[in-house]
């Protein structure tokens, strides 16, 4: 026995374990897709997995919106004033939410709303035998299970994100005219005038990207879930905090592809 | 140990509806499928016996397709489904009806859209008229049009039997599948799902492969029947001759006895 070779061997394994994983994941997601290009479609199972991912998500995206632009005005407000920047608090909010926050925070969100959801019932799909029927049923699973969920995600997430900019400015739009005096029109001018093309299409281009990883990452947990409740509750938890870490990794990826010079 | 090559012989020159020849399937190191050899000729209701991991279910899933096997061939009417294109392959998969063991009603779906899925998934009828005929095959299994309208939770473990049998059928299959059909039923129940498991059998003129280790059910519902041991047929013959075969390890699984050549090797 070497601790060292030991060590060694241990990290070998999670690394091949991680590719492993990795290369389940992408052929699942291509799989998922290619049923987006072969027909039949199901339709009514699309419209089912936006409304749940769009209509049901909706509060609690411009919740978190809302408070999110009225914290953020108050907290640049505090930081900015100890150089008399006061005036660039619309800036900020506005930049802030559309790029960053808007789609981040909405992500979120709906990754433990729905990245749980999905998982849950596709896990106990899978334990119940659900997803053996319905391939004795002359239905593919992917194309019935997961590929509506993928495009739903795509679709849903951004439509969020558009009211979730909306809420989230005019959140910062409340507490500054209402709480810190600021001028109502004037503060809305500042907004409009900062705020670029770019900074919200490269929000909603992240949202659609954070909405796939949502639905893949719950589905892929989900139909792979295996050992009874056992197996439904760790999918589901799964699902959430990959889908999470994924959001945050892209981000990143994303923001230095839209943004680094 | 021999296999015998078929359970009940077809008549000379008769291709067997169902005839599956050397099927192997392993788990890592672990050999569940060693070499079944099983016919099913057409019009008979063959049961499937055999105790707790003897690989049953992966006998009935690697039939169906959810499991691809190692090697060994499935023959429906004559045609490996193992060796056809994937297109021909799902075609073949409609004509064969299944009965899960627990029901796997859709959660999601109201039972007239469960009853009537597969005529839904391949075009056959239209939503109205799935509806009516989900009325019609509801009532064939003994239910009211009325219990269309909820939704699976809200049945009893019998009704829910009954809308999965009920789903079965819906396409008239060439031959049904039934997965353990009376657990988690209490012994009058079991016996009205077998009735009209054999009264559904008999309308369609279908062929049928029960899996169970219920003795009393297999009576009921059999023709012939086939004994699976350690991932081999180790018996077969008609369904009557269960009780008295003759071979040591049918008799003491049919007769529920601790003691035999099973738990021998059991105790190992």
């Amino acid at each position: 026995m070497n601790p060292l070779l030991d060590s060694l061997a241990a990290i070998g394994r999670a690394a091949i374990g991680f590719v492993r994983e990795a290369g389940a994941l992408t052929l699942f997601a291509l799989e998922g897709l290619s049923h987006l290009l072969r027909p039949p479609f199901y339709w009514r199972r699309f419209v089912m997995a936006l409304t749940e991912m769009g209509y049901f998500s909706l509060p609690v995206v411009a919740l978190t919106a809302v408070f999110t632009g009225m914290v953020l005005a108050l907290q640049t407000y505090t930081g900015f004033s100890r150089f008399n920047a006061e005036s660039a608090i619309a800036n900020v909010v506005v930049i802030s939410i559309t790029r960053e926050l808007g789609p981040v925070l909405a992500g979120l969100m709906v990754a433990g709303r729905i990245g749980a959801a999905t998982a849950a019932e596709l896990g106990t799909m899978r334990v119940t035998d659900q997803i053996d029927a319905l391939s004795t049923l002359s239905t593919e699973p992917m194309k019935y299970l997961v590929a509506p969920r993928l495009l739903a995600g795509v679709i849903a997430l951004p439509l969020l994100v558009v009211i979730a900019d909306i809420l989230g400015v005019m959140g910062g739009f409340i507490v500054a005219s209402v709480k810190l005096g600021f001028a109502p029109l004037t503060y809305l001018h500042n907004t409009f005038s900062f705020m670029q093309a770019g900074d919200v299409i490269s929000g909603l281009v992240k949202a659609a990207v954070f909405g796939f990883l949502i639905a893949l990452l719950g589905s892929y947990r989900g139909y792979f879930s295996r050992g009874g409740a056992e197996g439904v509750g760790a999918a589901t938890t799964g699902a959430v905090v990959t889908a999470s870490i994924l959001i945050l990794a892209f981000d990143y990826g994303l923001t230095e592809l839209f943004f680094s010079r | 140990m021999s296999t015998p090559p078929a359970s009940v012989p077809p008549a000379r020159g008769e291709v067997p509806r169902l005839r599956i020849r050397g099927l192997r399937k392993s788990f890592g190191d672990k050999r569940v499928l060693d070499g079944i050899d099983l016919d099913v000729p057409r019009g008979t209701s063959m049961v499937v016996i055999g105790g707790s991991g003897s690989g049953k279910s992966v006998l009935l899933k690697c039939i169906l397709g959810l499991i691809a096997p190692d090697d060994g061939v499935i023959e429906l009417d004559g045609r490996n489904l193992l060796a056809l294109p994937r297109r021909e392959r799902l075609a073949q998969r409609a004509r064969i009806g299944m009965l899960f063991q627990n029901g796997a009603l859709f959660d999601s779906l109201p039972v007239w859209e469960n009853v009537s899925f597969g005529l839904l998934a391949r075009r056959m009828v239209g939503r109205r008229e799935a509806r009516e005929r989900a009325a019609d095959l509801l009532a064939q299994v003994g239910l009211a049009a009325s219990v269309g309208a909820l939704s699976p939770a809200e049945l009893s473990g019998g009704m829910q039997k009954r809308v999965a049998l009920a789903r079965a059928i819906a396409a008239q299959p060439d031959i049904l599948f039934f997965d353990e059909p009376t657990t988690g039923l209490d012994p009058i129940m079991g016996a009205v799902i077998d009735g009209l498991i054999v009264d559904c059998v008999k309308r369609l003129g279908s062929t049928a492969v029960a899996i169970t280790h219920d003795m009393a059910s297999a009576a009921r519902i059999g023709d012939a029947a086939a004994m699976i041991h350690r991932g081999r047929i180790i018996w077969s013959g008609p369904a009557g001759a269960l009780l008295d075969s003759g071979n040591a390890e049918v008799d003491q699984f049919t007769h529920g006895r601790r003691e035999g050549p099973i738990q021998m090797e059991l105790r190992r």
